[in-house]
C-alpha cells in the first residue's frame, strides 16, 4: 500500500515547474493574457517538448503511456504557475482520441497531437448550463455533426474538435477537423483571461466516431480531474503567496503575521487545502485502476477543490490589503481563475447533486 | 501510487485473520465486541477481555511500540501492518489497544523517563488496564497557558506534601492513580518550577467531586488537594523538569494518524437518518439541499481518510510529516461538528428531543453527539491552540505570546 508519488511523479512536477517558472513567470503570464489569442506557441511547444502532450498516449501508439495522475500533476503545476494557454482543452481531447477503437485515426492524430503541432479541444456543454450525456441537443446524422456548443476551451484556436452529440445509438464523442465552412466559432469573453472560450456552431460537419457514452464519461471525469488539481494548485499558491506577505509586511510596529486573526485565517486555509490534494490524487489514480468508483470521486473532487480555490483567493487577496485589490497586483489573476475552475463543466451544486444520486442516495 | 498490499502484507493479514478466528469468537463478539469508547468514560476492561489482550500482545499484534520487558508487544516499526491489524481487528469487533491517557501519554513518559522500578510497577498493568489513570493538568486558573499552574508541592522529608485544586479531570472517579503537574519550586520561572508526580488517588486528603457536563453526565471532575502525602519516589523524571517530561510523550504520539472511523460510522448513520425521516410526506434524503450537505461533509470525510492514508505512507518511507501532520486534530472536530449538525438539521423539529426519547429521532443519539462536538473542540487543546500550533510550527508565522517562554 502506498499512497504517494513515485521519485519520477515528483520528478515530473518538479522539471514541469521549473520550466513554468523560467519560461513564464507571472510577468509573461501577464503579456499571453493581454494578447489576442491568449496562446504562446513558444511556450505551448516548451511544454509539449517536455513530453506533456504524450503522457496520454499509450505507448504502442508512440507515446509514453503515463498514468493519469501524471497528468493531474501537471495540471496543478500549471494551476499553480497560472498559466496560460490550451493545455485542459488539448489534452481532454487527447485522452479521448488516445482512447478510441479506430487504430488508423489514433495513428493519424497522436503524434502530431503529442508533438504539440496539432492543438485540440473538447466540446460539450451547451448553452442553459447542460453538461449531463441526458441534455445535449447536439445532433449526428450519418457523417455529419450538428449543434451549438458554448464555452469551448480555445474552441477558434483549435483544429480539431472532439465534440459531444447524440447519435443513432446515443450520446457518444465524434472527432471535428475545423474547417471554416461549417464550423463557426465566437470568442467569448471570460473572467478568466488565461484560458479563453468559445461558443461554437457545427453546421452539418464532417465527424468520425470516437466512442459512445462511455468514452464521454470518461472525457468529463478527465475533465474534471484536471481542474481540481488546477484549483488545487492556485489555492496552495494564493495560500503561499499570502504567507510570503504577511511574513513582510508591517503594521502597528510588527509583520501584519504576528496577528492572531491573520495567522487563525491562514492556519483554517492550510488545514482545510492540505488534505484536499488527497482528494484529486485519488480521483486520478481510480481513473485508471478504479473505474466504477472514478465517476463518483471525480465530481467530489471537482465541487471541493474548486470551492477552496475561491476561497483561498478572496482569503489571500484580502490579507494583502489594498494592494491586493489592484490590477497591477498579481493574486487576481488566480482569484479569476478560480471563478474559471468553478464554473467549468458544472458548478459544485451540480456536481454534489450527481454525486448524492451517484451514491444512490 | 498502489493501493493494494503485497504478498507479504496479505499473507500478514492472513495470518491476523488466523489469530481472531482462534482467539475472538463469535460468543466473544456478542458479549464484548461493543463499540469503543472514544470520548467520555473509561471503564474497566472485563477478565476475557484483557485475557484476550495478552494473547494478542504476545502475537505482536497490540501496542507493538513497546518493549516486550514492559509488557508491550515489540515489533519493527511498519504502519502497513499495524493499519491491517486495525483494520481487521474492527472487521472482527475485537478488542484493541485500551483507550485513554494512561495508555496513550502516561506510559510514554515513563518509558522516556521512568525508574525502573515505575516501569515495572505500572507500564504492563496500565496496558491491560488493571490500573487506571487521570490526568492531573488543567486547573481553574492555568487551562490553554497550562504552565501558569499553581497546585503545590512541598518535599517534607521523604514526602511531597501536595495542596491545590485541579478541574477537568476526566476519569478522576474511577481512576486508581493520577499523573499530574505540581509547582515544586515556586520562586523558579514558571516552565522551570513545574515536576511530573504520579499520585495514588486513595491518598487521604485527595477529594473527587464529579462536575456535571452539558450532556448531563459527570465524566469529568474537580480534585482537591489537601495535605495529601505521597513518597518522595513518585517523582518522574528531575525535580523542576516537570514541564519537559510532560512534553516529550509528543514524540511518540500516534494520534498523528485521526481516527476516522467513528466519522465513517455517523455519516453511514445519516444517510439512514435522512432515508427514515419524514418532511412533508417525502424522506428528507430527497431535499436537494441536504443531499449537497451530505455529499460536502462526506466529501471531507474521504478527505480524512485519504489524508491518513498519505500520512501513513509518509511514515512507512521515512519522511517527515510536518505541516499535513498537525491537520488531523483540528479537521477532524470540525468535521465532527458538522456532521453532528447536519444530523439535527436532517431531524428537523426532532431535533428538539432528548437522547433517550423514544419519539425522538434515532432515540436522539445525534443529539449526544451534538453535544460532545463541542467537547472534543475544547478538550486536548483547544481549536485556537491548535490553529497557533499550526500557523507558528506549521506555516512559519511570528510566534504568539503563548509559544514564547
Ligand atoms: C471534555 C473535556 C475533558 C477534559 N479532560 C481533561 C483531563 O482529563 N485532564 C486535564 O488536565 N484537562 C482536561 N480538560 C481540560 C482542557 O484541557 C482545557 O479545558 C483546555 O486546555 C482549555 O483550557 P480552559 O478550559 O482553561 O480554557 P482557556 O484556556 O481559559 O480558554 C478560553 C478560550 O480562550 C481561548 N484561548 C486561550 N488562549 C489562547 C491563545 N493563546 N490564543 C487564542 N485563543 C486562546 C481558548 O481557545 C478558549 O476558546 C478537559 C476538557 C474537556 C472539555
Amino acid at each position: 500500500m502506498d499512497f504517494g508519488l513515485s521519485a519520477e511523479q515528483k520528478a515530473l512536477a518538479a522539471t514541469v515547474r521549473r520550466y513554468l517558472a523560467e519560461r513564464c513567470p507571472i510577468a509573461r503570464v501577464r503579456t499571453i493574457m493581454d494578447s489576442e489569442s491568449g496562446h504562446d506557441a513558444g511556450l505551448w511547444q516548451g511544454l509539449m517538448d517536455l513530453g506533456i502532450g504524450a503522457l496520454p498516449v499509450a505507448e504502442a501508439d508512440g507515446g509514453m503511456g503515463a498514468e493519469f495522475l501524471d497528468l493531474a500533476l501537471v495540471a496543478e503545476e500549471l494551476g499553480y504557475a497560472c498559466t496560460p494557454g490550451p493545455f485542459l482543452g488539448s489534452l481532454v481531447a487527447t485522452i479521448a482520441i488516445a482512447g478510441a477503437d479506430d487504430s488508423d485515426l489514433r495513428a493519424r492524430w497522436l503524434p502530431r497531437l503529442a508533438s504539440g503541432e496539432t492543438i485540440a479541444t473538447f466540446a460539450v456543454g451547451e448553452s442553459g448550463g447542460r453538461w449531463d450525456a441526458g441534455e445535449i441537443a447536439a445532433r449526428v446524422d450519418g457523417n455529419t455533426v450538428t449543434g451549438a456548443k458554448s464555452l469551448v476551451p480555445y474552441g477558434s484556436l483549435a483544429d480539431l474538435h472532439v465534440v459531444a452529440a447524440v447519435g443513432s445509438d446515443g450520446p457518444g464523442l465524434w472527432l471535428v477537423a475545423r474547417d471554416s465552412a461549417s464550423v463557426s466559432t465566437n470568442e467569448l469573453s471570460g473572467n478568466d483571461r488565461t484560458r479563453r472560450l468559445s461558443s461554437v456552431e457545427y453546421r452539418g460537419s464532417e465527424a468520425v466516431m470516437l466512442g459512445g457514452a462511455d468514452a464521454l464519461a470518461r472525457l468529463r471525469d478527465a475533465a474534471l480531474v484536471l481542474v481540481a488539481a488546477d484549483a488545487y494548485g492556485g489555492a496552495r499558491r494564493c495560500l503561499e503567496m499570502a504567507r510570503e506577505y504577511v511574513l513582510v509586511r508591517e503594521q502597528f510596529g510588527q509583520p501584519v503575521g504576528a496577528f492572531q486573526a491573520v495567522k487563525h485565517q491562514l492556519a483554517n486555509l492550510a488545514v482545510e487545502i492540505e488534505p484536499s490534494l488527497s482528494l484529486w490524487w485519488y480521483a486520478a489514480h481510480a481513473f485508471d485502476r478504479i473505474r466504477d468508483q472514478a465517476p463518483r470521486h471525480a465530481a467530489l473532487a471537482k465541487a471541493f477543490s474548486c470551492d477552496l480555490f475561491d476561497r483561498a483567493s478572496r482569503d489571500a487577496t484580502e490579507l494583502h490589503g489594498g494592494i491586493g485589490f489592484t490590477w497591477e497586483f498579481d493574486l487576481h489573476l488566480w482569484f479569476r481563475r478560480s471563478i474559471f475552475d468553478r464554473a467549468f463543466f458544472g458548478d459544485s451544486h451540480y456536481h454534489r447533486a450527481r454525486a448524492a444520486s451517484l451514491a444512490g442516495w | 501510487m498502489d493501493l493494494s498490499y503485497n504478498a507479504e502484507y496479505q499473507a500478514f493479514r492472513t495470518e491476523v485473520r488466523a489469530f481472531l478466528d482462534g482467539h475472538w469468537s463469535d460468543g466473544d463478539r456478542a458479549a464484548h465486541g461493543g463499540s469503543e469508547v472514544l470520548i467520555g468514560r473509561i471503564t474497566r476492561p472485563e477478565p476475557r477481555v484483557t485475557e484476550f489482550r495478552m494473547r494478542a500482545i504476545e502475537a505482536g499484534y497490540l501496542y507493538r511500540n513497546i518493549p516486550r520487558q514492559w509488557g508491550g508487544g515489540e515489533q519493527p516499526f511498519d504502519p502497513l501492518r499495524s493499519a491491517i491489524i486495525r483494520e481487521e481487528f474492527k472487521r472482527a469487533r475485537a478488542p484493541r489497544e485500551m483507550v485513554g491517557q494512561g495508555p496513550s501519554m502516561l506510559v510514554f513518559t515513563l518509558l522516556e523517563h521512568g525508574t525502573e522500578e515505575q516501569k515495572k510497577r505500572f507500564i504492563r498493568s496500565t496496558l491491560l488496564g488493571e490500573v487506571l489513570w487521570c490526568q492531573g493538568y488543567s486547573e481553574p486558573g492555568a487551562g490553554s497557558d497550562l504552565a501558569s499552574l499553581r497546585t503545590r508541592a512541598e518535599l517534607d522529608g521523604d514526602q511531597w506534601v501536595i495542596n491545590g485544586q485541579k478541574i477537568w479531570t476526566s476519569n478522576a472517579q474511577e481512576a486508581d492513580w493520577m499523573f499530574a503537574l505540581v509547582r515544586s519550586e515556586p520562586d523558579a520561572p514558571k516552565h522551570d518550577g513545574i515536576s511530573y508526580l504520579l499520585i495514588d488517588m486513595k491518598t487521604p486528603g485527595i477529594t473527587v467531586r464529579p462536575l456535571r457536563q452539558m450532556t448531563g453526565e459527570s465524566d469529568f471532575n474537580e480534585v482537591f488537594f489537601d495535605n495529601a502525602r505521597v513518597p518522595r519516589s513518585a517523582i518522574v523524571g528531575d525535580r523542576g523538569k516537570g514541564w519537559i517530561v510532560s512534553r516529550s510523550t509528543l514524540k511518540y504520539e500516534r494520534a498523528l494518524i485521526g481516527d476516522t472511523d467513528i466519522n465513517r460510522r455517523t455519516l453511514d448513520g445519516l444517510v439512514m437518518l435522512a432515508r427514515a425521516i419524514d418532511r412533508r410526506g417525502r424522506p428528507a434524503i430527497e431535499d436537494p439541499v441536504l443531499r449537497g450537505r451530505l455529499v460536502e461533509v462526506e466529501t471531507k470525510l474521504i478527505a480524512a481518510e485519504l489524508h491518513s492514508m498519505r500520512l501513513l505512507t509518509m511514515q512507512s518511507r521515512g519522511e517527515e510529516p510536518g505541516l499535513p501532520g498537525m491537520v488531523p486534530k483540528l479537521y477532524t472536530t470540525q468535521l465532527s461538528y458538522e456532521m453532528a449538525r447536519l444530523a439535527m438539521d436532517i431531524s428537523g423539529d426532532g431535533a428538539a428531543l432528548a437522547p433517550g426519547e423514544p419519539e425522538a429521532p434515532a432515540m436522539g443519539m445525534f443529539v449526544h453527539a451534538y453535544l460532545w462536538s463541542l467537547g472534543i473542540l475544547i478538550a486536548g487543546g483547544t481549536a485556537n491552540i491548535q490553529r497557533n500550533i499550526i500557523a507558528e510550527r506549521g506555516l512559519g508565522l511570528p510566534r504568539d505570546a503563548s509559544q514564547k517562554r
